[in-house]
């Protein structure tokens, strides 16, 4: 299958060993994929903090870029909610009924990374090795608005010498929240002290997720206080062999 | 007509009064333990539920057809409620109502010295009622316990359906050792319920005109409904002389049937109760039962104006259980006085700024992370974050139209990343020039002291700096290998 990435703009610029990943393991499934340059952002940012004006560009510019791909891969969860719950909306404010049916046809074709092995690909082994202990933290936009389900704990479970740690109150929100993480920098630092004590009792090596936004947030307030858990996007560990350690 | 929802005169932007509740560890315990005691008794009770999500469907469809065509059914409320012997008051804002509601009291109270029992109501907070009843020489005594708290310590709910869920057992068994003047007052509950007891029912068996508000008033029959857990709103419904109902006017509901449907959501969703221990109606007056006179205040205080817009209307849907405020992860660190109104945590963020015009409460759209829990456990499927985005979007729109919003360094930082994302080579051109701008705040392989609105983050989180390869760039790189490689094959 030859598969579109979007990577997205932040894994692009911070954490481009996430879109590696998801490169290696898809092409390690046999797959195709494309990595179309013209790709920036999906407006996110803009939209959710209300310069919903200043986004309908970009919303324009990536239909434009993705409309003819077969299958669109994003590992980033809040992107693909911002897409799937917000573009046909923005598409009908904009009256304009052929940028409309554009983004209808192309949203069944969006996926998220773990969505699209697990769902669309039916893969819930990679063939990956990981011998870490890993605690999975499902990001509030993977939780609640793809509703991904079970899908990146069935991935988890695959990955051989991988050991899998529960990660208590794990729905709830870390704080980062966009801009809010920088508007209400104090109740985004209290809500992660909370999540952050949950990870290190949990004692594992690694904390994962669907949103490498999130990661940051939880990497950023670990580092400081001087731990050393990692932070890794789902697709780092799925893209590990015998051969990494 | 100027609209305010509490007393908003006094307060602080979202940002700085979260900081000085961040900073009351007791209120922070306080709210935590409350906030978890009720979501798991709420996950109990909703989860035994088989038709839950039809049920919260139903009743979103039962709200978004009465806000549809709520002239009919308040109309048909007045009617029928005049008919079986109430009288119906309009108030189009706070002053409206407070106004009436003391001309009604000082009517029925003649030469005895003005006094008024009251049932929880939040809409009397709202619009301030006890302070304009206080200024006509009216005196209101609270009877819900926890209002009862809050107006002894003269404070401000922090919850909507537990107003005092900030104080814990030792704190109010201070407050009523002073206010009560029991001295030996022990900090059981079963002590401090009995003090309450004392004290509230020399109030029930004296005064003679209660104030009650409503969780819902049916078109059909003009009845009027008020749900508790108590006992102390069935007394003040009951015993007065003179009933004085203050109803939103987004509380009609078109028809007895329709309770089927909400009292199932209701209960469950603010107490995780099956059913509340109190469930009160009536309908007018009935001779020999109960008040002789019933006057009901509909108020607006700025709900019509919500009603045009398809997105705002469905704000209107509320039927203040509180469980988005329970759910609520930046209420759960904060309480809710920093949402500075009686209205808190994600229904009041959206509340407040839409009953109010804006500029008393614009940072409270942005006082959530958009987590989405607020409207997973909403009974009526409000979409709170998506009205929190539409409200920003108004929010930005409004600063733009100044000169001073319109330089605002978020303003032009967005505007610029507009730009710079409309062309991949521009694009590219900033992952350059940040990754070269960010070398002199790098210390130990992080990113600590960065300047401007990105200081809020270093402020508490590191950062990892900007890679030398992008992803873009190794993808290129790939590529270049790839063909070079096949080339020379």
């Amino acid at each position: 299958m030859r598969i579109a990435l979007f990577v997205a703009c932040y894994n692009d610029t911070l954490f481009p060993e996430t879109g590696i990943a998801v490169t290696r393991v898809l092409e390690r499934l046999g797959h195709t994929v494309e990595f179309p340059v013209e790709q920036t952002c999906c407006g996110q940012m803009h939209h959710n903090t209300g310069y919903q004006t200043e986004a309908v560009p970009l919303v324009r510019r990536f239909v434009s870029i993705f409309r003819d791909a077969e299958i669109v891969c994003v590992p980033s969860a809040s992107c693909v909610a911002m897409i799937r719950e917000h573009y046909e909306l923005i598409a009908q404010q904009e009256h304009d009924p052929d940028f409309a049916r554009e983004v209808r046809n192309l949203l069944p074709r969006i996926f998220e990374f773990s969505e699209l092995l697990v769902e669309r690909l039916g893969v819930d082994d990679v063939g990956a090795t990981f011998p870490h202990s890993v605690t999975y933290h499902p990001s509030c936009h993977s939780l609640r608005m793809l509703h991904v389900g079970d899908g990146p704990y069935r991935l988890l479970r695959r990955v051989r010498k991988l050991e899998l740690v529960g990660l208590p109150n794990q729905e709830q929100c870390c704080g980062f929240g966009g801009t809010f993480a920088i508007k209400n920098a104090d109740v985004s630092v209290a809500m992660l002290s909370e999540k952050n004590k949950e990870v290190l009792e949990t004692g594992a090596e690694v904390i994962t997720a669907l949103d490498n936004s999130c990661l940051m947030q939880i990497y950023g307030g670990l580092h400081r206080q001087g731990s050393s858990v990692r932070a890794m996007h789902l697709a780092e560990i799925l893209s590990s062999s015998e051969v990494d350690g | 007509m100027s609209i305010r929802v509490g007393k908003t005169d006094r307060a602080s932007s979202f940002p700085v009064a979260a900081k000085d509740a961040l900073r009351n560890d007791q209120l922070r315990r306080n709210v935590r333990n409350a906030t978890d005691i009720i979501r798991a008794k709420r996950a109990l009770r909703v989860d035994e539920m088989p038709d839950w999500e039809q049920l919260r469907q139903a009743a979103s469809d039962i709200k978004m057809h009465t806000l549809a065509h709520l002239d009919h059914y308040l109309e048909q409320f007045e009617r029928n409620c005049e008919q079986a012997g109430g009288k119906v008051h309009w108030a189009r804002d706070a002053d409206e109502a407070n106004t009436i509601a003391v001309a009604l009291i000082k009517q029925y109270s003649g030469d005895q010295p003005a006094e008024v029992i009251k049932v929880k109501t939040m809409t009397s907070d709202e619009i301030q009622m006890n302070v304009a009843l206080e200024h006509a020489g009216i005196r209101a005594y609270e009877t819900d316990l926890a209002d009862m708290i809050v107006q002894m310590s003269n404070d401000e709910p922090s919850h909507i359906v537990v107003p005092a869920l900030h104080r814990n057992r030792f704190e109010v068994r201070e407050i009523f050792r002073e206010h009560m003047s029991l001295v030996d007052l022990g900090d059981q509950p079963a002590d401090l319920a009995d003090a309450a007891r004392n004290y509230l029912r020399e109030k029930f068996l004296r005064i003679k005109i209660g104030i009650s508000g409503a969780n819902f008033a049916i078109a059909e029959t003009g009845s009027v409904c008020v749900v508790e857990s108590e006992g102390n709103g069935r007394m003040c419904v009951t015993m007065p002389d003179v009933l004085i109902s203050l109803i939103g006017i987004e509380k009609v509901i078109p028809t007895f049937q329709d309770l089927e449907v909400f009292l199932q959501l209701l209960p469950r969703s603010a107490t995780g109760e099956r059913m509340n221990p109190y469930n009160s109606f009536w309908t007018g007056v009935e001779p020999g039962d109960g008040p002789k006179a019933f006057h009901v205040i509909l108020l607006d205080n700025g709900r019509t104006a919500l009603l045009k817009d398809e997105r705002e209307r469905e704000t209107l849907d509320c039927i203040r259980c509180g469980a988005c405020l329970n759910a609520c992860p930046v209420y759960r660190e904060t309480g809710g006085h920093a949402y500075g109104s009686i209205y808190s945590g994600p229904i009041g963020a959206i509340l407040s700024p839409q009953l109010q015009s804006l500029e008393h409460s614009r940072s409270l759209p942005y006082a959530s992370t958009l987590c989405g829990a607020c409207y997973e456990v909403c009974p009526v499927k409000i979409n709170i974050p998506e009205i929190l985005i539409h409200l920003r979007g108004k929010i930005v729109r409004e600063d733009q139209a100044t000169l001073r919003g319109s330089l605002s360094a978020e303003c032009l930082a967005m505007r610029a990343m507009s730009t710079i994302f409309f062309s991949h080579r521009r694009y590219e051109a900033a992952q350059r020039l940040a990754r070269l701008g960010q070398k002199i705040f790098e210390r130990r392989g992080q990113l600590t002291n960065l300047p401007g609105l990105a200081g809020a983050w270093t402020e508490f989180r590191d950062l990892r700096p900007i890679p030398k390869q992008s992803f873009r760039d190794w993808w290129k790189t790939r590529a270049e290998a790839t063909a070079s490689s096949e080339e020379q094959s």
